[in-house]
């Protein structure tokens, strides 16, 4: 129980992941070279392989060497797997007779075989992604494993009402499932995105057609093999493993798919949006990028506030979506406030995942590393200056160093473009106005934070920011029952929580006529 | 593949003693009291008897678990959650144990027994999920102030437990009591304190922390006294007899305000208009009355039947308790249907009130009488011609005993089945439209079913109108009773806006 608190308390993981000494003698060790069991399309509850045949590599991004192919899914694929979605949401069909407890007992059933086999699946997702295996372990699994179970409980408490209306009438709401859930999800956070749309997708009732990304699919592909083991029947999950233009599009504008939800850059978003409303005015939601500002005022904890703005830009490599990205440290403590960032980003130890003292691994793919690298050019070019960094690392893999600019402006592009990457970006300010003016100044509005003692300030910049999510005094802190997503072009919609289910559930209003209607 | 249960018929009685702080101790008078087997009428073993210091005990203990900074308090709701959920595990694990500790003490059939503990398990697993859903808003009052609302746990909880379902009714108190982040001493029914006691030992296995759970074997004037009395008990849960029920408020209110919720009796209406499906409705209509020999808060004790069909009804609900006559007998065998009344009390009053009805004039259409030979078995009996005013048209039986009664019009059947000081359930059998919505609107009671009976689930509220009870026990209504509710506000942000414009919706 140790590692599930060891993840789940904010300040325990940045300390564990600086000191690599709580969590790590309990850590079981990985498997560093875990067998591919599960590489084709899964529809049905079957793993077969595309229609066309052809597969992709996915790459082990530590190494750059392919692991291994895949099966590569198209729109035929995807045609398949709507139709199998839709035979098992039929009227009458095994998943729309079930119970709803009894959903939430195979939630929480795919939930405990997740356990089971915690130290394969960690070892799967640090291969193919790169993320530090003691983070997977304690951070990632312990998110996904809690998100399943989470929402497990809301199962059978979607509830509608009964409402007073006026006449001889007795009426009623009923919380419906959508229908077929196309969903499609990033490579940054693979178990988590996928915990984050199965979980309420299937605790309202729905089907699901995912199309994971081409950088991260195995794990996916062993959770569904789980999901079938649990008992969810057949045709009521399918994968689709393959490239966005060609599989995401097919699902994006497929005339039977319902819902979509997909997760990814603001600009991928667009197309699908728009592709959703030209086929047949699908429900939309969207989790899109950002470019969080992240506030240390002059009172703030230094050596806290050093830590958590450190934590907020680096975590899992830079590759998050609510990244603290825009550090806008108060003027009067700024020159101590850099030095000591670029000292702490100097000593971020970077390298093989599977290695249990490192804190970084390597960047994702390629294409992610030259557009970061390019990032870190136009910073130099633009006038901020390099405390820190700045470089790639070693000849193998896609390994960047913990790289720091400061004096930067905010119409630098690195301080307005989204980077997706171990770059962080500080800004200085003087007063409160001017500072959340400057903080609105963006497309974005995903997350935002405030490092501060100061009771009046925190809840004013609190319940002022235009951000989904505010943190005071940490950062990336989550939990299953607490709303993420987007103000502005950072999306559309809620995930998480409560609020997570409104979009997979179709409310339908019923009116009967009576005789009398009495209060 | 399902397997078929089977009994523990011989089991040795491991847990006999009182639970505080997850350990169990002898009373401190060092009494016991006798459990008795009613199918046998003799012992089955001594218990710990619980009193005054007994409960002074327990709840200082769940007092202490309950500090701030405790581990419970401390305590991540989800994880709490997970408790809750791992318990349900282990008393699904254990079923067969737990049925036929509730067999031998109060007489059910085996199989109705471990079909009531694999129920009782959902709801533990209701209560597990909901545990971290439950919390309080931000509401946008008037003024420069940011105000929010935290639903806390209400405290030290004391709940009564009866006898006529054990375990299920374990899990009714102790999910949204758990789930809400209280601390509970419990008293168990001393006709059936072993299963109770069975499944706190598998709070201690599964990880609660101690003092979280407690639980004080003995009898209501002491024990159940002590407890609804003390001035620490935050909270007072009850089921068991209305009568019971308003002394227990009384207490609450002369003491410290408790919050008190009750289950307490019934007299249920189940109408059968003339348009209903014959066959089914007389076996829901059998079933809801002498399922657990009657003992049942929510039995369908006054059976309504339209003139047009009277005489048909009475005939095969005859026919049906005959049956049921033939499969009375030792409640371990598979075959028993009809097990003994919990006990001599029970028993001499269920043969008192079936007296009073023949000699008010009811007709006897079949049993009306004891069993005979050991233990407390009373043949299903079935009274016809039944006039409103009778006792057994009045009081709670809580025996095998089903009242037909004779009605021409729905109007003038919903008044009479509101006719009643209890409101606990009621049902109509009918194929119309209008009869079905004028009749669950109508009538004055907790549960209405249309076209079946006894039909509970975890997820939907449970509880009674009028002096069948305050309060709802089961869904999300359930957690109600066991929060309190804080407001907070606070001032902000008194000089950030130039513009003198100071609160942002």
């Amino acid at each position: 129980m140790a590692l599930f608190r060891c993840g789940l308390k904010f300040r325990a993981l940045s300390a564990a992941l600086r000191n690599n000494v709580a969590c790590m003698s309990s850590l079981p060790q990985p498997i560093k070279n875990p067998e591919i069991k599960y590489n084709k399309v899964f529809i049905n509850n079957d793993f077969v392989d595309s229609q066309s045949g052809k597969t992709f590599p996915t790459i082990n991004p530590a190494t750059g060497e392919v692991i291994c192919q895949v099966a590569e899914g198209d729109k035929k694929d995807v045609d398949l797997a709507v139709k199998a979605a839709q035979d098992a949401f039929r009227l009458g069909s095994p998943w729309r007779r079930m119970d709803a407890s009894e959903r939430g007992v195979l939630l929480n059933k795919l939930a405990d075989l997740i356990e089971r086999d915690r130290v394969y699946i960690t070892s799967l997702e640090t291969l193919d992604n790169g993320k530090p295996y003691h983070v997977a372990f304690n951070a990632d699994l312990n998110l996904v494993i809690k998100c399943y179970r989470y929402y497990a409980g809301w199962a059978d408490k979607i509830e509608g009402k009964t409402v007073p209306v006026a006449g001889d009438f007795f009426a009623y709401t009923r919380r419906e499932p959508v229908g077929v859930c196309g969903q499609i999800i990033p490579w940054n956070f693979p178990l988590l995105m996928q915990a984050w749309k199965l979980g309420p997708a299937l605790a309202c009732g729905n089907v699901v057609v995912m199309k994971v990304a081409e950088q991260t699919p195995l794990t996916a592909l062993y959770i569904a093999h789980l999901a079938r083991e649990a008992g969810f029947p057949p045709g009521v999950i399918n994968i689709i493993p393959g490239y966005g233009p060609t599989a995401g599009g097919a699902i994006a504008s497929h005339m039977d798919v319902d819902k979509l939800a997909f997760t990814g850059s603001t600009e991928v978003g667009q197309i699908v949006a728009q592709a959703a409303a030209q086929s047949n005015l699908k429900r939309v939601t969207l989790e899109l990028g950002g470019k969080s500002p992240n506030i240390v005022l002059a009172d703030a904890d230094m050596e806290q506030a050093v830590e958590t703005s450190h934590f907020a830009l680096y975590f899992n490599q830079g590759q998050c979506c609510c990244a603290g990205s825009r550090t806008f440290v108060e003027e009067k403590i700024y020159d101590e406030f850099v030095e000591r960032s670029a000292e702490r980003a100097k000593k971020r130890t970077v390298g093989n995942p599977f290695d249990l003292t490192n804190e970084q691994g390597p960047q994702v793919d390629q294409e992610q590393t030259d557009k970061i690298m390019s990032y870190i050019k136009s910073g130099k070019e633009q006038g901020a200056k390099l405390v820190a960094g700045g470089n790639k690392m070693g000849d193998k893999g896609y390994f960047i160093e913990p790289t720091v600019f400061a004096d930067v402006k905010d119409e630098m592009k690195i301080a307005q473009e989204e980077i997706f990457g171990p770059v962080q970006t500080i800004l200085k300010f003087k007063d409160m106005d001017e500072l959340i003016e400057r903080c609105h100044k963006t497309i974005y509005g995903l997350a935002a934070a405030v490092q501060t003692k100061d009771l009046e300030k925190a809840l004013h910049l609190s319940n002022t920011l235009r951000a989904g999510t505010v943190w005071v005094n940490c950062f990336d802190v989550f939990d299953a029952s607490m709303p993420f997503g987007g103000y502005k072009m950072s999306g559309n919609g809620r995930e998480l929580g409560e609020y997570g289910l409104e979009a997979y559930s179709e409310v339908k209003s019923v009116v009967i006529k009576i005789p009398q209607k009495n209060s | 593949m399902e397997k078929t249960p089977k009994p523990v018929r011989d089991q040795k009685i491991v847990y006999t003693k009182i639970l505080i702080n997850n350990e169990f101790v002898d009373s401190v008078s060092g009494k016991t009291f006798p459990v008795i087997n009613p199918t046998t009428g003799k012992k089955i073993c001594d218990v710990s008897e619980g009193d005054k210091e007994d409960i002074d005990k327990a709840v200082a203990a769940a007092k202490e678990a309950f500090k701030l900074g405790s581990p419970w308090r401390r305590m991540d709701a989800s994880q709490r959650g997970r408790l809750l959920y791992k318990l349900g595990d282990l008393m699904e694990r254990d079923a067969e144990i737990i049925a036929s500790l509730i067999t031998l003490e109060m007489g059910k059939p085996f199989l109705q027994a471990y079909g009531e503990t694999m129920w009782a398990t959902g709801v533990l697993r209701f209560y597990a999920g909901l545990a971290d859903k439950i919390g309080g808003k931000t509401i946008p009052i008037d003024g420069d102030l940011f105000a929010f609302t935290r639903h806390e746990p209400v405290g030290v909880c004391g709940q009564i437990t009866p006898w006529n379902y054990p375990a299920s009714m374990f899990t009714w108190k102790i999910g949204p009591a758990l789930a809400c982040g209280c601390t509970v001493v419990m008293k168990p029914a001393e006709q059936s304190p072993l299963s109770g006691l069975h499944l706190v030992a598998l709070c201690q296995e599964v990880g609660i922390p101690p003092g979280v759970v407690n639980m004080v074997p003995g009898y209501g004037p002491t024990a159940g006294a002590a407890l609804t009395n003390h001035p620490d008990v935050d909270k007072v849960a009850f089921t068991g007899s209305t009568e019971v029920g308003k002394i227990i408020l009384q207490a609450s209110g002369g003491t410290n305000i408790k919050r008190t919720s009750l289950e307490l009796g019934g007299k249920s209406p189940c109408v059968i208009m003339d348009d209903a499906d014959l066959d089914e409705a007389v076996q829901f209509a059998h079933d809801g009355v002498m399922v657990n020999a009657g003992q049942c808060c929510i039995a369908g004790s006054r059976t309504f039947v339209h003139e047009k069909i009277y005489d048909q009804f009475v005939a095969k609900s005859r026919e049906l308790a005959e049956k049921r006559t033939l499969v009375t007998g030792d409640p371990f065998d598979p075959n028993t249907q009809h097990g003994p009344q919990v006990d001599e009390d029970q028993y001499k009053k269920v043969l008192e009130l079936i007296e009073s009805g023949k000699t008010d004039g009811a007709k006897v259409e079949c049993g009306g009488a004891a069993v005979g030979g050991q233990g407390f078995f009373i043949k299903p009996t079935v009274f016809s011609g039944v006039t409103d005013n009778m006792r057994i048209a009045k009081e709670e039986i809580f025996g095998p005993v089903q009242q037909l009664f004779k009605f021409k019009t729905l109007d003038e059947v919903i008044e009479r089945a509101n006719a009643t000081t209890y409101g606990l359930g009621a049902a109509i059998f009918t194929k119309n439209i209008d009869n079905a919505m004028t009749f669950t609107q109508g009538v004055r009671a907790g549960t209405v079913w249309v076209n079946l009976y006894d039909v509970i689930h975890p997820q939907a509220p449970f509880g009674g109108f009028k002096m069948s009870g305050l309060g709802r026990e089961l869904g999300e209504y359930g957690i109600a009773a066991y929060q309190e509710v804080k407001s907070k506000e606070l001032i902000v942000f008194l000089c950030y806006y130039p513009c003198g414009c100071r609160r942002y919706a």
